[in-house]
């Protein structure tokens, strides 16, 4: 029962340890590139378009229509997850400088949502609740959060798959202004 | 100078695990019994060493030496005491220590205690924990020394984080640690057993005493800091599935299954491969749980670009001690004998079943904790997968478990009846009916999860006495049933206690689903209704603490007859500055009343209140409290405790032959 080929079966847990460490060892160490510049299979193509309930009541409905002719922010983010409250405040510095940010509730609770704004603020010119998560699909998000910048013709020009940073703002704000024009 | 004799046993204590690692190794290897011998006293010195740098460090953290870095970085010396004590394990390095020392304190209780080992699987077990200790030790020495001293001495310190703080909190690590570290000495003694090829029925009972009480600990250390993120954080939540629960959550989930299956190698010597490869993956994810978690890399990843030399050598260490155990077992497995056969329906295939749940549980949770940084790794970013992953892929693998916990008991070995354990338990499944009925009778239909739920909770409270009640014969000849309870075997008991504890918790975790949140702006005087309290705010004071000034909160709660007064509190911490909510719990055991004091609106002078009322919520401490009593009663039962297999002669040859 224990010979041969049989016996391979027992290096199936050293070599898959081995790969995931080497995996591990060879990202870590190997390359230190700033994953912000890694591009997005969205970059400098077209955002898909969405059509998703407000969260907010009475707004009825936010699509991606809404916003062509002029650039804007889209904000992936929850109530769920930590890394969103770190960039909040830098959203807070957005929306004062009067760039325009979508909110899209990805795979969320509205009135979890609610509650999440009223404690940390809301800096969101509208938001989408993408209970579902399907327009996440649609965008190939990986988890939240996650930021795109689109210009008047809904294409993207800037993306991050990470908590928004004060350096990330002043980067945004400019494009912004650029892309305005 | 009382500094450096600290750092001085620390080196000493390098070397004596130097000691401990190649003496007994080799003398188990060529057959010296002199060699052998110096285990025991390595292990003892090696203790004493650890423990001379850990009172050392806390000596200095007492006295506020800010002349020493690690305290000067870590404490303020107006601190209350216990943080002071409580802050030498509040950072990297201080940790480090405790945890090493830990290992050191199971080292030396195998070799005091372990009289009945054989010599030479003893050397071994002692030789593989000195050689863990070896790395540990100079992974503090090079990249983590907390002794390090810091010259000019700064006057003051610069304080704990104000969150951590917290009685909570001063207990938690150590018994966490108990957890993790327990699980080395699984870990050593698989070695050992790859090492001599064997494993029989007597090394499973002599591993899961030291399995039980690592899952004992770890229990009461995962509750603390479940309780604590509850009263603390001043969300109302009790488990957020962020990487540093999952951490302790992954070797808890691993170790469940190791201490079920080292139960079949005792008891029918099947399962031995498994059995091997579990213990290996359980000390894995405790170390990848410690130092990935302590390190910061879990959290971000960014910690390697701060401390390439921490980062690089946490990464060979882990290589090095999984990747070393996986390889041994992958060279040596095979040659273990097979052992007993059985029937996929019987006591062995519902174990098989437990642990194949419980290891699909922990791949799952490794997946959703790890996936975020592997999405880093290949230059994707901080993301969180959250709540929503765990919900649709954790819970669902838990539904059958939960079911199966209650039938498993009933089956006997080698060949069970399915039909006739679930024919025993059908009050049981009717009475489950009841709560899943009446659960959603009074919710009018409710939230699923809380009917199935109570009802999962139900059958495991139930199933526990029934497998208690079936083996001292209650339901047939009732008479000499309180004799013959006396007389069970205190594993049963323990098994039957932590079945229940389990149930009682997930009473506990359902409560959640009816939790009533209020939040709102109150002026002094104005009264407001949660759940079945009725909450007068009274105005805030200002009260100084030991070190930090409290805004308080009063507050007048009135239900039905009773009045007491609750008072959440902002602390205003100088030393690091910083402003902490202390929330207010007024607990009847069976629900919480919550409270949290926001900040003041400057124009109307209201404040914000968050109150919530959390019915049940306390059953989950209740219940994890219960499982650990489980397993301190099943480790005291008598055929586990040291010693007493030499009063069995017949047994030792017996198994010594075979």
């Amino acid at each position: 029962m224990s010979r041969g080929w049989y016996r391979l079966l027992y290096l199936v847990p050293f070599v898959a340890f081995l790969g995931l460490a080497l995996f591990v060892l060879y990202h870590r160490i190997g390359t230190r590139s700033d994953p912000s510049l890694v591009p997005s299979q969205l970059a400098d193509k077209k955002a898909p378009g969405f059509d998703l309930p407000a969260l907010r009541p009475g707004e009825g409905k936010v699509a991606s229509a809404d916003f062509a002719g002029r650039p804007v922010v889209i904000n992936f983010f929850a109530s769920w997850c930590i890394p969103c409250r770190s960039e909040h405040p830098v959203l807070e510095a957005l929306h004062r400088d009067g760039v325009e940010v979508i909110g899209v509730a990805y795979k969320d609770k509205p009135e979890a949502t609610r509650q999440f704004l009223d404690q940390f603020g809301d800096p969101f010119k509208r938001i989408a609740a993408d209970q579902d998560g399907r327009v996440g699909i649609d965008w190939g998000i990986t988890g939240v959060p996650e930021t795109y910048v689109l210009d008047k013709a809904g294409i993207v020009r800037f993306w991050q798959r990470a908590p928004l940073s004060e350096a990330d703002a002043k980067k945004i704000e400019p494009l912004m202004q650029a892309l305005a024009k | 100078m009382i500094v450096e004799l600290g750092h001085y046993a620390l080196i000493l204590a390098l070397f004596v695990a130097l000691v401990q690692a190649a003496a007994p190794l080799t003398g188990a290897a060529i057959g010296n019994r002199a060699l052998m011998a110096l285990a025991g006293p390595a292990a003892q010195a090696q203790l004493l060493c650890l423990g001379i740098a850990f009172a050392v460090l806390m000596h200095a953290y007492i006295a506020s030496d800010f002349s020493v870095l690690n305290v000067a970085e870590n404490s303020h010396s107006a601190k209350p005491l216990v943080y002071k004590i409580a802050g030498v394990w509040g950072n990297h390095e201080g940790s480090m220590l405790l945890w090493v020392t830990v290992m050191a304190l199971y080292g030396a209780a195998v070799a005091s205690f372990g009289h009945t080992l054989p010599e030479r699987l003893k050397a071994r077990v002692l030789g593989v924990q000195g050689l863990l200790g070896v790395g540990i030790i100079t992974f503090i020495l090079f990249t983590s020394n907390p002794f390090q001293r810091l010259s000019p001495a700064p006057l003051e310190g610069h304080g704990l984080n104000p969150l951590l703080q917290d009685p909570g909190l001063a207990v938690h690590p150590p018994m966490l640690y108990m957890g993790y570290v327990g699980f080395s000495l699984t870990f050593s003694f698989a070695i050992a057993a790859l090492i001599e090829g064997r494993v029989d029925p007597a090394w499973a009972r002599w591993v899961r005493p030291w399995a039980l009480a690592a899952w004992s600990f770890l229990t009461a250390g995962i509750a603390l800091g479940s309780w604590w993120a509850y009263y603390d954080l001043g969300w109302g939540g009790w488990w957020f599935w962020d990487p540093v629960e999952n951490a302790s959550f992954m070797p808890w989930l691993a170790g469940t299954a190791l201490i079920h299956s080292a139960l079949v190698v005792e008891k029918r010597d099947a399962l031995k491969r498994w059995t091997i490869l579990l213990a290996i993956i359980t000390f894995g994810l405790s170390l990848i749980g410690t130092f990935l978690v302590r390190s910061g890399v879990l959290t971000s990843v960014h910690a390697f670009a701060v401390d390439p030399a921490r980062g690089l050598f946490i990464l060979v260490l882990l290589l090095l001690v999984i990747g070393g155990g996986l390889l041994l077992y992958a060279l040596r497995a095979a040659n273990l004998e097979p052992g007993g056969l059985f029937q996929p329906i019987s006591r062995e295939g519902g174990l098989v079943l437990n642990n194949l749940l419980l290891a699909t549980a922990t791949a799952t949770v490794f997946i959703g904790t790890l996936y975020p940084l592997f999405l880093d790794a290949v230059g994707g970013g901080t993301v969180s997968v959250g709540p929503p992953y765990f919900d649709s892929t954790f819970v669902p693998l838990m539904v059958p478990l939960l079911i199966a916990v209650s039938v498993g008991p009933l089956l006997p070995w080698k060949r069970g009846d399915v039909l006739g354990a679930l024919a025993r338990l059908k009050w049981v499944a009717a009475a489950s009916l009841v709560a899943a009925l009446v659960t959603w009778y009074a919710e009018r239909g409710g939230p699923v999860m809380a009917v199935g739920g109570m009802a999962v909770a139900c059958w495991l409270i139930l199933g526990a006495f029934v497998s208690i009640g079936e083996r001292i014969r209650l339901f047939g000849e009732w008479r000499g049933a309180l004799n013959r309870a006396r007389h069970l075997p205190r594993a049963s008991w323990g098994m039957a206690i932590a079945h229940a504890g389990l149930g009682v918790a997930i009473i506990g975790m359902m409560g959640a689903l009816w939790r009533v949140e209020d939040i709102r702006a109150v002026k002094s005087g104005e009264q407001f209704a949660v759940g079945p309290y009725q909450v007068r705010f009274d105005g805030t004071a200002e009260v100084p603490g030991p070190n930090y000034t409290a805004q308080e909160g009063r507050f007048t709660v009135t239900r039905g007859g009773t009045v007491f007064a609750m008072t959440p509190s902002k602390r205003r911490f100088t030393d690091p500055p910083q402003v902490v909510a202390n929330t207010a719990i007024h607990t009847t055991g069976l629900s919480d009343l919550y409270l949290v004091l926001g900040d003041e609106d400057p124009q109307d002078g209201a404040w914000a209140v968050r109150a919530y009322y959390n019915p049940l919520i306390p059953l989950i401490w209740g219940g994890a409290g219960i499982m650990m009593l489980g397993g301190l009663c099943s480790l005291s039962d008598r055929r586990l405790r040291v010693g007493v297999p030499l009063k069995r002669p017949d047994l030792v040859s017996a198994t010594a032959k075979g």
